[in-house]
């Protein structure tokens, strides 16, 4: 029999490093002792029972919803005309300009948060879900330009010239051929943006002002150990749903794309 | 008409949209942090008069120099961990494993979990009494808890590690998926053994790979601010919480700006000198 190589061992050893420390979440959140340690007490749903009656929380998870919805539907409107251009159009500057939309990713998130709190003080936005918002949308904008420029990417522009070689126009190409081809990608970036919000957090902390979103109620509990099993169900649920709409936005991905690997 | 325009200019019309968002929330806040660390604040009344108090102030503190340091020396810590443990990874999925997609998918995973949660879950781990201390005393392989785990910079590192590994894996992968197979097999056959062909052939090859992972990671997290606030305790304070008092509690903002731009500075400065570095050693090694 054929030994597995080092390299196989160090692999499987990675991926338990990767997914254990988040596991005790969940693993914990049914110990229905209120210390997070071994051994665990008993086993119990008490902690999930519980959420349900916490206004403040529901309210978070509402305000949450929605800064994710509009977000991810602004970020993708944007990243799909962008992503067009950069896929289909060859213009000077272009590079520069796929450089400007993926800054978001690499500014470190302090700087970001604390100079959009100034510029939005400064033309008398006062911290809200609108700015919010308006911050995860530019945070969500690579994740969106990216994943639309591969979907653009394993398009045919023929398809597109037989349209309008058939005496369609330009709004009536787009609705019935362009968009149809292109949409798993769209439903994918809707998808990744949305969860991009849902867990932004230092942004969201500055700009939130009174209406906290769930981050920001998360880290307003964790400082007190006795709502601890309560973050614990909470945050289990939350990476629950974060890897379910992931799963989801891989799925459509993958639709539309033909390649292996991005 | 449309149709008519050219190429560049549909490509223009199409990607402005987004690039004037980003390019305006970076340039518009960028402007206004620059001439806020001009200005000077007097408890709550601000003075926009010109003066470089805040940068002398800052400058002179103590507590600046260590934090920014700290926060540095922390990034490049976590940097040579993470791209460290991440590449024999990214050679595995690139060339070795037989389902990459999977592979990969397995690896990003994780990372879109909520970034909060993840480094509470340290915490957790970490805790006097946390799961790590009780597992093993459980066990009995300690007699009382590890005090050394939680609120230090040891669990900032270990943290950061963690939570940016996927970062440091695609980068690197993209940069193995690219390697010409037929120049590995020239290698082989004029003798190499797999060592030398990996130090002499696939490494040079990746060094552009290894820069852009190394800078992915090390940018961010200078400037983290839920890592160090969560498990850092005091001695693993960093910039970013500093300047967050700043906007907070102790509202001031003029300040605040000057040290979120004295921070993008040195981060600056340092990525830069990094990358010149960098190529150097990528050109010298090939």
């Amino acid at each position: 029999m054929k030994r597995p190589s080092l390299l196989v061992v160090y692999a499987f050893a990675y991926l338990v490093f990767l997914y254990l420390p988040v596991l005790f979440l969940p693993l914990f959140s049914f110990n229905s002792g209120t210390i997070v340690a071994f051994p665990i007490k008993g086993w119990t749903l008490d902690w999930y029972r519980k959420l349900g009656e916490q206004d403040t929380l529901i309210q978070a998870l509402w305000n949450s919803l929605g800064v994710g919805a509009v977000a991810a539907l602004m970020a993708t409107a944007l990243g799909l005309f962008a992503a067009r251009a950069f896929v289909r159009y060859r213009f000077r500057g272009q590079a520069a300009a796929e450089g400007l939309v993926m800054l978001p990713l690499v500014i470190p998130g302090i700087i970001v948060a604390s100079s959009m709190l100034v510029l939005f003080l400064f033309l008398g936005l006062k911290p809200s879900l609108i700015t919010v918002t308006l911050g995860h949308t530019f945070l969500a904008l690579p994740f969106a330009v990216s994943i639309l420029k591969s979907a653009f990417d394993d398009f045919d522009i023929s398809l597109e010239e037989a349209s309008y070689d058939l005496g369609c126009g330009v709004g009536e190409t787009f609705r019935r051929v362009t968009l149809p081809v292109v949409a798993p990608g769209i439903v994918a970036s809707i998808l990744v943006t949305f969860t991009v919000s849902f867990d932004e957090f230092v942004l969201a902390f500055f700009l939130s002002g009174n209406q906290p979103t769930l981050p920001v109620y998360i880290w307003s509990q964790i400082r007190f150990p006795a709502k601890l099993p309560n973050v614990l169900a909470l945050g289990s649920i939350l990476l629950f749903v974060s890897v379910m709409l992931l799963v989801l936005a891989e799925y459509f991905r993958r639709r539309s794309s033909t390649r292996d690997v991005r | 008409m449309f149709k008519l325009r050219s190429e560049a200019a549909k490509g223009y019309t199409l990607s402005a949209p987004a690039t004037a968002y980003v390019g305006f929330l970076v340039a518009a806040p960028l402007i206004i942090l620059i001439a806020y660390s001009f200005w000077s604040q007097t408890y709550v009344t601000l003075d926009k008069s010109l003066t470089l108090k805040n940068y002398r102030e800052a400058l002179a503190d103590p507590l600046v120099h260590h934090l920014m340091l700290r926060s540095i020396w922390i990034a490049g810590a976590v940097t040579l961990t993470t791209v460290a443990l991440a590449y024999p990874i990214a050679y595995f999925i690139a060339m070795k494993a037989r389902k990459k997609t999977i592979w990969l998918l397995l690896i990003t995973i994780p990372f879109w979990s909520s970034y909060l949660l993840r480094v509470f879950a340290w915490k957790l781990i970490l805790g006097f009494n946390g799961v790590m201390n009780s597992a093993l005393l459980g066990m009995g392989l300690i007699d009382e808890p590890l005090s050394f785990l939680l609120y230090n910079e040891f669990a900032v590192v270990l943290t950061l590690a963690h939570a940016w590994a996927p970062f440091a894996i695609l980068p690197i992968y993209v940069s193995l998926q690219k390697i010409d197979p037929s120049l590995l097999e020239a290698a082989t056959d004029l003798g190499n053994t797999p060592v030398q062909r990996f130090l002499r052939v696939t490494l040079p090859l990746t060094v552009q790979g290894i820069i852009a992972a190394c800078l992915i990671i090390f940018i961010p997290t200078v400037g983290d601010y839920v890592t160090p606030a969560l498990v850092g305790g005091s001695d693993g304070k960093m910039i970013a919480n500093l300047i967050q008092v700043q906007f907070g509690a102790a509202n001031n903002w003029p300040l605040g700006a000057t040290l979120s731009l004295l921070a993008m500075m040195s981060v600056g400065f340092v990525a830069i000198v990094f990358v010149i570095a960098g190529r150097g050693v990528g050109r010298r090694i090939r």
